[in-house]
């Protein structure tokens, strides 16, 4: 007899993604759904998708969603997880939404400590507008606006959202991951896993930051762009737990 | 029960009696008070307050939790109101019923604390980005301040639009008697089936306003037009003062209202024949009662405005297909300063009528 042995997860449905060949959102998304999914936490969930390449983040959960302005997703989830305390909210954020244009709501609702879990994409780039420089483009990496390579200097330097929401008292969790092998993806998926449990238990504020890639607006094949962020990335973002109030930090 | 209330408290209490459960705010003068009442009101009633990092970010939590399903407020004041226009126009597009409340002070710029009502057309033209209206309630007393906020979260959930409460300090700082109405039972309010609170694995809701689709947002456009001309049809308001039989008719709303109240009596009692039209609906504006009053006795029209020619350009519009080419003046005092009535009396006595308010 045949027996099923891997299924989709439910929160995602059969669309198609628009996502450039071998970008790691694809791979985020299933991360969540499978977390939920595993958790028996499917029917209250309410998602908030960002301004950027994950816009249409609604497009493939099966989940109800927000589309939020640039760099408000956080915002719109305080006012979401206020109206229904007893919902699973996720904010899902590249890093020009989260670590640019939307810095005070990501720092505010991660002070306020607000029960929610923060999806955050770190990628280095603006990806959506066309490769521009992210306010975690590395020092000497090359964007359409700074085409000689991010220079201190002219350009100012990249910011570290773990280390710097790690200094507040009001976040339950934070951890870096990765996605650029099997090992780095599974250890994601558990991060995932911890926040929106701890979500549910009403621990308060999570964010999960995952290095992931843009091969097109890295210009490397995808294979070429998982070995940047496995080198490159960690040593620059290093991968951890940067708060964890289950273990006293 | 009459209790002596300031206009920002009238606003607050009545937005809890609506069914208001979540507020966001953050802080600005002269409307503080709203925020500072619904800090501990909101916990006798069950409800949350937040007080956000910024007019920005207080805006977007009522877009979340409007779109969630909750009677949803933020109120602010005019540097502050600047700030929301974005995410009103968001809360527009999306189709999510709030209110917004805007107790004005002078610009432009910090400008100054003092009453003014210089975001006339920030209001009521669109304010924000891309193609929209709201529905916007002109108060001219603490009472009916309460009134019209109470109304605000009824037609806002009809229209699935924002709502907005277009105040000036004076009134958001002045003290009246006022009856707040009666407190809905929140739970017996319509449900909302269009809200993004979780599907239970049911049909997917999207709370959004993006349309890559020319012709799919050209018809998104087409149906949020229809909801404006439905708002013009079935929620313009505006009250007649002693216009019947007026020769001069001042145009008004707000507390600039009241002051041309007494302004028109001064003015009956040395003879001239003078009436107020007071729009209460900003938007829809009652450009058909405008023009009717031009068929009648109405050879003058005087806007009286806390703003340097704002509120004249509607009244101009509601004159346009006048045959009888009304003469049209405009009277204003601005930067937070305040005509006095007799202030109004003379300039109209004094028959030099202007179309600038520079005198």
């Amino acid at each position: 007899m045949d027996k099923i042995v891997f299924t989709k997860p439910k929160l995602l449905n059969d669309t198609p993604m628009h996502y450039c060949p071998g970008c790691t959102h694809g791979i985020v998304h299933r991360l969540i759904a499978e977390a939920l999914e595993e958790l028996g936490d499917t029917d209250h969930v309410i998602g908030i998708a960002p301004v950027g390449c994950a816009v249409f983040a609604y497009n493939y959960f099966t989940c109800d969603m927000f589309q939020a302005a640039h760099g408000r997703a956080p915002s719109v989830a305080t006012g979401v997880k206020r109206a229904n305390p007893d919902s699973t909210v996720f904010v899902y954020q590249g890093d020009g939404d989260l670590a640019s244009i939307g810095m005070a709501e990501i720092v505010h609702a991660a002070t306020r400590g607000e029960n929610m879990t923060v999806i955050f994409i770190n990628n280095g780039i603006y990806g959506m507008t066309g490769g521009q420089m992210a306010p975690t483009t590395l020092p000497g990496q090359k964007t359409t606006t700074s085409q000689g390579g991010r220079n201190p200097l002219e350009h100012g330097n990249p910011i570290k959202i773990c280390e710097m929401l790690s200094t507040l008292t009001g976040p339950a969790y934070i951890a870096r991951t990765s996605v650029h092998d099997v090992k780095a993806v599974r250890n994601t998926r558990e991060a995932i896993k911890k926040g929106f449990r701890m979500q549910r238990e009403k621990k308060g504020f999570s964010l999960i930051e995952i290095l992931s890639t843009c091969p097109t607006n890295f210009h490397m094949s995808p294979v070429a762009a998982l070995e940047y962020v496995k080198t490159v990335g960690c040593e620059a973002y290093p991968l951890g737990v940067y708060k964890d109030v289950e273990n006293g930090f | 029960m009459k209790q002596l209330l300031k206009g920002n408290e009238a606003v607050a209490e009545a937005a809890i009696a609506a069914g208001c459960r979540c507020f966001f705010g953050y802080p600005i003068t002269p409307q503080n008070e709203i925020p500072e009442y619904m800090s501990w009101r909101m916990k006798e009633v069950g409800g949350h307050f937040v007080q956000a990092e910024s007019e920005v970010s207080a805006i977007n939590m009522v877009y979340g939790a409007g779109g969630a399903g909750a009677r949803a407020m933020t109120s602010s004041s005019s540097p502050g109101v600047s700030l929301k226009q974005e995410g009103i126009s968001y809360i527009a597009g999306a189709e999510v019923p709030c209110v917004i409340v805007n107790m004005m002070r002078a610009g432009p710029g910090l400008g100054g604390i003092q009453p003014s009502q210089s975001d006339y057309f920030q209001a009521t033209k669109g304010g924000g980005h891309g193609d929209y209206r709201m529905l916007v309630y002109a108060p001219s007393s603490v009472q009916e301040a309460a009134d019209l906020t109470y109304k605000a979260f009824f037609r806002a959930d009809y229209y699935r639009n924002p709502v907005m409460i277009l105040g000036d300090g004076m009134l958001g700082q002045m003290m009246e008697p006022a009856q707040i109405p009666e407190a809905v039972d929140v739970n017996s309010l319509p449900k909302k089936s269009w809200a993004a609170k979780g599907n239970n694995g049911g049909k997917q809701r999207v709370i959004n306003s993006i349309f890559m689709n020319p012709d799919t947002l050209e018809a998104h456009n087409a149906h949020l037009t229809e909801k404006y001309e439905e708002m013009k049809k079935l929620d313009t308001m505006f009250e007649h003062y002693r216009t019947d039989d007026a020769e001069v008719v001042l145009v008004a709303y707000g507390i600039v209202a009241r002051i041309c109240k007494a302004a028109v009596d001064m003015l009956r009692e040395s003879g001239i024949k003078a009436g107020l039209f007071r729009p209460i609906t900003l938007f829809p504006f009652p450009y058909g009662e405008i023009a009717k009053l031009s068929d009648g006795a109405a050879k003058t029209f005087v806007s009286v405005e806390l703003s340097c020619g704002q509120l004249i350009e509607d009244v101009k519009l509601g004159l346009f297909d006048s045959k009888n080419r009304p003469e049209v003046g405009i009277f204003a005092r601005v930067g937070g300063n305040v005509m006095k009535p007799e202030d109004v009396a003379e300039y109209i006595k004094s028959g030099r009528i202007t179309q600038s308010w520079i005198k």
